[in-house]
């Protein structure tokens, strides 16, 4: 690899990592803004012209608050816990195509950071990392409830991942590839898979919804039975990370479901857009029509958490093992069926 | 090469970390990590598909269940119970046994040679997926019966018996 090839990459990666972060930052002060319109209120709007600047000020008053360690939390774990939260959120990003390469003179720039050959399985084995840093940060904490709330997390989890595998498996069996950049490919012109796969977005969405341990499956943090959940015992900037790492899972899920089922940067017209601006601006556009489906996702993210009540914990797990796991093997067979009859 | 020494090294303290540690919960973490290097050595390999399973079933659900059943248990040093001195000259005993029958196959085997693969490529997806429904098909389903039998056999244990009133 040249030098200048190192130097796109590592450019790439900064700036991918920037944005998930700035998005995530920007998603809380969206979600108060939206939990503001859904209730008849105003939201913040005392920092900066609307409230622009509340993120800034929040992150500073994470940054300044006193840090509380309890006497009897271990030591170490209690500081990886965050830090592993924090970082499975921001290594999700690295397989998803951003856009279609860019020819710039010669040179031809992926806008992906790595293409590997089981970009799907990687997300997932992302995924099913996440929950270790709830785990850890729940039992480090020496707490009732901080454990309580991590064992939730835990199971929850587990018992998630399962369905959200099987309904990958019938998108895999329409796309017959791992590669997220391939999938991504295959969807151009208006050939998106959730046309072909209605009931699989519909699992792997209520699916991204328990991974992400947002409402209504965040019982993890379920504050009237449980006070703060696995973050119980956490102040200053830990909680921050805690938190802020379910953003950062929120936008990267969003990413993934606009990826694999909404087509990812395609959009109809693009041969023509993309003939008619160059081969610069064009496949840029089509980075600009991913972020407006990630944040399309997003506000879906905030618009059901502010309208669905939470779950009981045996209702979650009749959910999750009664109904998303034989929804999806039913999924399969009928994709192989359909398959099988008509084609794809 | 290098990459190799450094991850074997790291592999072999993580799992005698694994038995060192005083801490049931830390054993388990540490055991998270020996897979974490396995997944590494994969890689190494050009196993990319097998690295990636690894990393997902051992380290995603097996270990995540290893911590869930530690964390719930609470073992702590006083409900340790206190071992026996014959089960310490047992375990002595045992170990030593261990040893030397794994120092003499060792030894009889003489010096490993290495594996050259034939298609470097063998463990990528569509390959792998091409060798086990093709070639290996029969052995393949035969082990997902067994998993299947398993799992049934677990649930008919964990299942309640139905309450004669």
């Amino acid at each position: 690899m040249e030098l200048a090839d190192i130097l796109i990459k590592f450019g790439l990666i900064v700036v991918i990592f920037l944005i998930s972060l700035v998005v995530a930052m920007y998603s809380t002060y969206a979600e108060r803004k939206v939990a503001a319109f859904f209730q008849d209120r105003v939201g913040p709007n005392r920092a900066g012209p609307w409230g622009i600047l509340q993120p800034l000020a929040d992150g500073g008053k994470m940054f300044m608050k006193e840090e509380i360690i309890p006497n009897r939390a271990s030591g170490l774990l209690f500081i990886v816990g965050p830090s592993l939260a924090i970082m499975t959120a921001c290594i999700g990003s690295a397989v998803i195509p951003w856009g279609q390469p860019l020819h710039i003179g010669s040179k031809v720039v992926d806008l992906q950071v790595t293409d590997i050959n089981v970009g799907v399985l990687y997300i997932f084995g992302v995924v099913s990392l996440g929950v270790y840093g709830i785990m850890i940060g729940g039992w480090a904490s020496n707490n009732k409830y901080s454990l309580l709330g991590a064992i939730r997390a835990a199971s929850q989890n587990i018992s998630y991942e399962i369905s959200m595998g099987l309904a990958i498996i019938a998108l895999l069996m329409v796309n017959g590839t791992l590669s997220l950049k391939e999938i991504a490919e295959q969807q151009h012109g208006w050939h998106w898979n959730v046309i072909y796969q209605p009931l699989g977005f519909l699992i792997f969405i209520v699916c991204a919804f328990a991974e992400t341990n947002r409402s209504p499956f965040d019982l993890p943090e379920c504050e009237t039975e449980l006070i703060g959940g696995y973050h119980t015992e956490y102040s200053s900037m830990k909680l921050g990370f805690y938190l802020f790492a379910e953003y950062i899972n929120m936008f990267v899920s969003s990413a993934v479901m606009a990826t694999l089922y909404f087509g990812g940067y395609n959009y109809p017209g693009m041969d023509w857009v993309t003939a008619h601006v160059g081969p610069v601006i064009g496949p840029l556009i089509g980075t600009v029509v991913l972020f407006a489906k990630i944040f399309l996702f997003i506000f879906f993210f905030m618009w059901v958490r502010w309208t669905i009540p939470r779950f009981r914990y045996d209702q979650l797990m009749n959910l999750g093992w009664r109904t998303l796991i034989p929804l999806a093997i039913a999924n399969i067979v009928l994709t192989g069926i359909i398959m099988t009859f008509f084609g794809k | 090469m290098s990459t190799f020494y450094v991850i074997a090294f790291l592999s072999i303290v993580f799992s005698l970390l694994v038995i060192f540690a005083k801490n049931p919960v830390h054993s388990v973490l540490y055991l998270i990590l020996t897979f974490f290097t396995f997944t590494i050595h994969y890689i190494l390999l050009n196993a990319q598909f097998l690295a990636v399973v690894n990393f997902i079933v051992y380290m995603g659900a097996i270990m995540v269940l290893f911590l869930f059943v530690m964390m719930l248990l609470n073992l702590n040093k006083d409900t340790e119970p206190g071992k026996h001195n014959l089960a310490k000259l047992a375990g002595v005993i045992a170990g030593g046994c261990l040893l030397v029958v794994i120092a003499g196959s060792l030894k009889a085997l003489g010096k490993s040679e290495p594996v050259v693969l034939q298609n470097p490529d063998l463990g990528l997806v569509k390959n792998l997926g091409k060798v086990l429904f093709g070639e290996f098909l029969l052995p393949f389903e035969v082990s997902s019966v067994l998993l299947l039998s398993a799992m049934v056999g677990a649930v008919l244990l964990a299942k309640k018996e139905p309450r004669t009133v």
